[in-house]
């Protein structure tokens, strides 16, 4: 893996964490009034994500959207506005957190129902098989979704109609409070299941940067070129409360030393140390990038805090085309 | 303009939408089988290829979701399932994000899908074959809601449903399938949102929809012979309701009744005598009513049946009681039909 890879694929897992950790400090202000589902812990997977994806591919994700939104290259600052419910925000503030979108990337939404944007972002893959381009297109999904009746529907039509569909399940082993082991057999495996529904599959340990980036990559060629779906999971752990700013280790659900099991191995640190043993020159772009990061992230928050709120009268707006 | 069915013109409607635009797509359980539900998909395969018209795995609420997505790139589904009760797995697609998302994600895309459900009741369809959920759907901010009675409407608002950009559900009543009218050729279109004063009449005004309509017609049929007027507004959008033609009809009669294919609670005719008393309460000289199916579910047996419709006669003696005339002659002049479980001697099933 070349220095400018690492650089890149830093660089995008410091500013995805950067924005996260800006949100969860400020979020106690009571100024972004609505819930918001961090992703702090998942970074690698947006990160590798966003070094293999094409900008006129097509993305969709789920209420814990905020990475991959910035890793298909949405807005940082119409992100952070909608969240603060303002008129400058992606969805001029009807959607909040929860319901992100940019099309000028081609980052068409997020979804706050389990599973329900995963038929859409096949929708979107039969629309480029209509059109004849060479699009794919791109479902985030929790483990969560893998139980909802409509994630096999999904890759069922996926599998016999042949679409361009990449799936990317981040297995982060809890959906809200529930373990998988209430929730699905012991010893299953989700990409095999998957498997042997018709699609191809890979995993990866969503903590080992550099493996994940090589599954990636290869399987977005590999829907490129083949037209067809392709399953990825990766395994990886949500460091922050479910929904919310905080910690909740203490409430009952899960262990502090789970947790600290889980950190210890955080993609972004681990990375970060694998750089510094490069020597100098990619310690010192580092630093750079973290404060150059530090200032769009604040520059974010004042955009936000300094624009309107929408007009009262534009709530009853829109209903209809 | 050509004499056809209301099967026919519904399969001339999707055939010129199709050819009026090629982004329109169809698709659906059965759509290319044999017996092309109904006769209302025939041939659109072999006019359009298997890119544009195609069977579907049974997946109600994934394809829902499929026609979302592809709608976000300009792709324009008319899906179909032969039941609405069928459909009812894919609420979620339909009421969290096909209705929304042009609203909530601040009107940068709308989601132009039409979907064909089909209600009915009769022929043993039974509790979950039978249902008329018209008044859920109208109750979704997004949606838009259209009950065609004649078979020129179901053309005319089929064509504009599918080229509509907004999610549009188009109720077909199983029971207007074999109807036959005078159909506009080529490209017709009939807007979305309004009513049609089917009859004119000073006495009462009388709002249905659907299969409701045709049982308005036979009433006021009857009723004139007795000296009574009915106005009847055919609804054919139920959502938006075009409350401006119902408001001037009641202005004139001062009476309203409405009709409703749906349970009675929370139906769209609750919704009409609602407004109607809100609005324009000083021109009522009665009470306003309304006629819908009862909160029960609809039984299967033959048996069960019997009485168990709205039809003319409950419509017929209803409007003698508002007008305070005598209805206890009604029963023995306007018999429910034998069978009265099909929408016509000639129907033999199945359904």
């Amino acid at each position: 893996m070349t220095g400018s890879l690492l650089i890149s694929l830093f660089r995008q897992m410091y500013r995805i964490r950067a924005v996260e950790e800006g949100i969860a400090l400020r979020y106690p202000e009571g100024k972004m009034r609505c819930p918001v589902h961090l992703s702090i812990g998942q970074e690698s997977i947006p990160a590798v994500f966003a070094q293999s994806i094409a900008l006129n591919d097509f993305a969709v994700s789920t209420h814990r959207g905020h990475a991959h939104y910035l890793a298909k290259g949405g807005n940082l600052n119409t992100m952070i506005a909608e969240i603060y419910g303002k008129s400058t925000g992606c969805a001029k503030g009807k959607g909040g957190s929860m319901h992100l979108i940019d099309l000028a990337v081609n980052f068409m939404g997020t979804s706050a129902i389990v599973g329900n944007s995963i038929p859409i972002g096949v929708g979107l893959a039969l629309s480029a098989q209509l059109k004849g381009t060479d699009q794919i297109s791109c479902v985030f999904l929790g483990d969560g979704a893998t139980e909802e009746g409509v994630f096999y529907e999904s890759i069922n039509f996926a599998a016999v109609r042949k679409l361009p569909v990449l799936f990317i399940c981040e297995n982060n082993l809890y959906s809200v409070y529930s373990p998988l082991s209430v929730r699905q057999p012991k010893g299953r495996s989700i990409a095999k299941m998957v498997e042997a529904m018709g699609i191809e599959v890979a995993v990866s340990d969503g903590h080992n940067i550099l493996s994940s980036y090589e599954t990636m990559k290869n399987a977005v060629i590999r829907v490129r070129d083949t037209r067809a779906p392709l399953f990825l999971e990766f395994t990886t752990y949500r460091w922050r409360e479910h929904c919310g700013h905080g910690f909740d280790n203490d409430i009952g659900y899960r262990t502090q030393e789970e947790f600290l099991e889980w950190q210890s191995r955080d993609p972004l640190n681990n990375l970060e140390q694998q750089m510094q043993k490069k020597g100098s020159v990619v310690v010192s772009s580092l630093g750079k990038i973290k404060s150059e990061i530090a200032l769009e992230v604040e520059r974010a928050f004042e955009f936000a805090e300094n624009s309107p709120f929408p007009t009262q009268s534009e709530a009853y707006d829109g209903v209809y085309a | 303009m050509s004499h056809k069915n209301f099967t026919s013109a519904i399969n001339d409607a999707i055939y010129q939408a199709m050819e009026i635009d090629k982004s329109v797509i169809c698709y659906g359980l059965g759509v290319t089988d044999p017996k092309a539900v109904f006769g209302t998909t025939a041939n659109l395969e072999k006019s359009f290829g298997s890119e544009r018209v195609f069977d579907m795995p049974t997946s109600e609420n994934a394809m829902t979701g499929v026609a979302i997505g592809a709608a976000l790139n300009g792709i324009k589904s008319v899906m179909t399932h032969q039941r609405v009760d069928f459909f009812l797995l894919a609420m979620d697609q339909l009421v969290n994000s096909a209705a929304k998302w042009h609203y909530m994600f601040g009107s940068q895309c709308s989601v132009p899908i039409t979907i064909r459900l089909i209600i009915g009741r009769g022929w043993g369809q039974g509790p979950t074959h039978s249902q008329n959920l018209q008044a859920w759907f109208s109750h979704i901010p997004g949606l838009k809601v259209v009950m065609p009675t004649t078979p020129a409407d179901a053309k005319g608002l089929l064509i504009s449903s599918i080229l509509d950009p907004n999610p549009v559900v188009f109720l077909e009543h199983r029971w207007l399938h074999n109807s036959i009218g005078e159909v506009p050729d080529g490209d017709f279109r009939i807007p979305i949102g309004e009513a049609k004063v089917v009859r004119d009449g000073a006495d009462i005004t009388i709002v249905s929809m659907s299969y409701m309509t045709v049982e308005a017609l036979h009433a006021a049929e009857f009723l004139a012979k007795h000296g009574i007027f009915c106005e009847i507004v055919d609804l054919r959008t139920i959502k938006p309701i075009d409350w401006p033609v119902i408001f001037n009809s009641v202005k004139k009669t001062g009476r309203l009744i409405a009709l409703d294919s749906g349970f009675t609670t929370g139906s769209v005719a609750g919704e009409i005598v609602a407004r109607v008393a809100m609005e324009v309460f000083s021109s009522l000289k009665s009470s306003p009513s309304r006629l819908a199916m009862p909160d029960v579910p609809e039984p299967t047996s033959y048996g069960l049946t019997k009485s168990f419709y709205i039809r003319s006669k409950n419509v017929a003696e209803k409007i003698m009681m508002m007008m305070d005339r005598d209805s206890s002659s009604i029963g023995n002049l306007l018999i429910e039909p034998e069978p009265h479980d099909v929408p016509g001697n000639w129907f033999k099933g199945p359904f």
